[in-house]
């Protein structure tokens, strides 16, 4: 048995019922799953919700919760995506606190890691980037060396690749 | 009375009444009230059972679904009415017994404003239901009545509860009662995977020492007469869970008894020495196992189950099947060849020899005695139901079911306070047949006031009451394991339970010596006029065996008093 924690990404299918979303969460908080990212929206089919689920522990562990989620009434399908070349994209928002001298550097390392200015005052501005979680890290980590004021992530969306099933 | 149904609480009984439900167990309140109303205003063949507090109302549902096959109905009003049904609903949602729960609520527009008797009876049960539904609209009745029988009767069953708010139930109906169901997320595993068969088949052809392990599934599929069909042609011994007996004639030559912590040793042993074990419908419990790690080691072992999420929680099998137990054992018994095993079954035999089930009739009175008594008496055929504890192990080793449906035990959720009101629930459902009901002191004080209920509809319950003046399965833990230090098991104050039956109107009798066990079973079986109950007046220090400690291997199975100290078990309870 892997006891060893890794991280997963696991996709819900499930009709937009009051109450499906706790009863999803119930699965991982009872056994002892902390769930890392959540993200909720409706499905092109407005009946439904997807759901993409970032978490943490083991991957037997995991297997169980993926078919207990699997036979809750409102679920349609959950699709464990850990490490199957699916998409994984994610938005962050950062605001930094940046004088007009230092400015030029932030943007420096922000136009690398292709992200977008969408506020700027003469002391802080907030840069948007999209792109999978690493790409997120890594930014965070080049822009720490100025003072991050606060930093938000939307949590990661997957999509299956081709004609497999999200 | 009118036929035209005009609010919601006339739908829900219209829609009830189509499902063929024949009883309701309730307790009415105010939030409830327009569905109680629809009762009396509505014109239909439900007869409701008032009961003395909602914990019996949901026990005898659970016990009437067990012992009918048949889905049963809870009416309840909202806040404690609703509270008061969550161990019962926890207890059939841990043993698959379909059941719907209906609870009055608040009106709509006072939810979560802390209104008079409102609880998030949605949110509370939601990790011990199938499903739960809180309805908005009232036209959305029928649809979701349909829904919740069909989720709670199909596939694994289990409890749905239907959480109404006054004013939904008090609404204007103008939708149709034929409302299809929506239900794009559930779907069964109906087909058989005729490949899987194919492999169980062969491993079965080839294993020299088989034995099959019949579960709660098998019995919900009803699986009993292709069960014997195989064991019969291929000569495999069978040994049940808790659950599962009677899937199996117990008094059949290749049945083992029952398997686990309390099990037979022989079928334990036939456990340890098995090279292949067939599981039929059980979710390998922790009471079965011993140590999982250790549990069938060297043996093949298959895993029919129709729950894709039991398969490889506790056991990994070698080969898995997901399907109907019945299902899969029609398609097995064609591919599976005639074979004697005559070794196999006579080494069993001998074990059957050398370890049998005893009891010493002489000295106190015991509870071994009693139930062994009703079962010669009844030869087996009697519905019974059983508490939680001792008595309850002793019942499931001596009373020996020959057929299904005749045996209700809280299994899984362990509740005591189960037995008698389960019993009442099954003899609703079937007047006709003998009920026994074997309670301990303890447990039979968590629900005796349904004794008013039992004696209101006559119903022909045996209330055992096998009373040692202790909570007697936890004493024995704290002899074994705890050095003998006694805490909190000692029931002083027990009342009088022949006068408090009689003050009831129930007819009570007293049995106090071995010598007398006879002439009081006859006594109790031939009484006729409703319910009675007997107080037995057991031993008060006896101890089960066999027993497995709890996480311990199977093979650390005691057969008998342990002469040395015992260490703390290692497993949970």
């Amino acid at each position: 048995m892997s006891m060893e924690k890794e991280i997963h990404t696991v996709s819900v299918y499930v009709s937009n019922k009051p109450g499906a979303l706790a009863r999803i969460a119930q699965v991982f908080s009872r056994r002892g799953y902390n769930i890392e990212s959540l993200v909720v929206s409706p499905a092109f089919d407005g009946h439904f919700s997807r759901m993409t689920i970032g978490c943490s522990g083991s991957a037997d562990g995991l297997d169980q919760i993926i078919k207990q989620v699997d036979k809750l009434v409102d679920v349609l399908r959950c699709i464990d995506h850990t490490n199957d070349g699916s998409v994984v994209k994610e938005m962050g928002l950062i605001k930094l606190e940046v004088s007009s001298d230092a400015r030029s550097e932030a943007l420096q390392i922000a136009e690398h890691y292709g992200c977008k200015t969408i506020d700027l005052t003469d002391q802080s501005m907030i840069i948007q980037v999209v792109g999978n979680p690493d790409k997120i890290d890594a930014l965070e980590k080049m822009i720490g060396k100025f003072r991050i004021v606060e930093l938000v992530r939307t949590g990661k969306v997957v999509m299956s690749r081709g004609n497999e099933c999200t | 009375m009118p036929n035209k149904i005009e609010e919601g609480g006339q739908a829900l009984i219209k829609c009830l009444e189509s499902e063929g439900v024949e009883y309701i167990f309730g307790y009415s309140g105010g939030a409830a009230i327009p569905i109680f109303d629809a009762l009396v205003t509505t014109e239909n063949n439900i007869e409701f059972v008032l009961v003395r507090h909602e914990q019996g109302a949901v026990h005898m549902a659970d016990g009437y679904a067990r012992a009918t096959g048949k889905p049963a109905v809870v009416l309840v009003t909202s806040g404690p009415g609703a509270t008061n049904t969550l161990t019962g609903i926890m207890t059939a949602h841990m043993d698959s017994v379909p059941m719907i729960v209906v609870s009055g609520q608040a009106v709509s527009w006072m939810l979560g404003k802390d209104a008079f008797q409102e609880a998030d009876i949605f949110g509370i049960t939601m990790p011990v239901v199938k499903h739960s539904y809180l309805v908005k609209e009232t036209n959305d009745i029928p649809r979701i009545t349909r829904e919740a029988f069909h989720i709670a009767t199909t596939g694994r069953p289990g409890p749905v509860l239907i959480d109404i708010p006054k004013d939904v139930s008090a609404g204007p109906f103008t939708g149709d009662l034929r409302a299809e169901m929506d239900l794009p997320g559930y779907r069964l595993n109906t087909d058989v995977d005729n490949d899987v068969i194919l492999r169980i088949s062969e491993a079965v052809a080839k294993a020299k020492r088989p034995l099959i392990l019949a579960g709660h599934g098998a019995m919900i599929a009803q699986a009993d007469d292709v069960l014997m069909a195989l064991a019969e042609k291929a000569n495999i011994p069978v040994t049940s869970t808790l659950l599962g007996k009677g899937i199996f004639p117990e008094s059949h030559r290749l049945s083992l008894g029952m398997l686990g912590m309390h099990g037979t040793a022989y079928a334990n042993k036939a456990v340890c020495e098995c090279d292949l074990i067939l599981n039929v419908g059980s979710r390998f419990d922790d009471r079965i196992l011993g140590q999982p790690d250790s549990f069938c080691q060297d043996a093949t072992i298959v895993h029919i189950d129709i729950d894709a999420a039991e398969v490889g929680k506790m056991i990994q099998p070698q080969i898995a099947c997901v399907a109907d137990a019945k299902m899969a054992l029609e398609e097995l018994i064609k591919h599976v060849p005639v074979m004697e095993h005559t070794a196999w079954n006579k080494h069993l035999d001998g074990y059957k020899k050398a370890y049998p089930l005893k009891f010493k009739r002489q000295g106190g009175l015991k509870m071994q005695h009693v139930i062994d008594e009703f079962y010669k008496q009844t030869e087996g055929r009697a519905c019974v139901s059983t508490d939680v504890g001792q008595h309850q192990m002793w019942a499931a080793q001596f009373y020996k079911n020959e057929s299904r449906y005749d045996w209700l035990s809280s299994g899984g959720a362990g509740t005591m306070g189960f037995g008698f009101p389960a019993s009442i629930g099954a003899a609703f459902g079937r007047r006709d047949d003998i009920h026994i009901c074997f309670v301990g002191d303890g447990g039979f004080q968590m629900t005796f006031f349904e004794l008013a209920t039992v004696a209101i509809h006559k119903l022909p319950v045996k209330i055992v009451v096998l009373n040692n003046h202790y909570l007697g399965m936890v004493r024995q833990w704290q002899e074994l394991f705890y050095d003998d230090r006694m805490s909190g098991v000692d029931l002083e104050g027990n009342p009088d339970f022949v006068k408090l039956a009689e003050s009831f109107g129930v007819k009570g009798f007293n049995l106090r010596r071995p010598g007398d066990v006879k002439r009081v079973v006859e006594t109790a079986l031939a009484y006729n006029e409703g319910p009675c109950l007997i107080n037995c007046e057991v031993e008060k220090t006896d101890n089960v065996y066999p027993m497995v400690p709890a996480g311990a291997a199977l093979e650390a199975m005691l057969v008998e008093a342990p002469t040395q100290k015992m260490a703390k078990p290692t497993g949970s309870t």
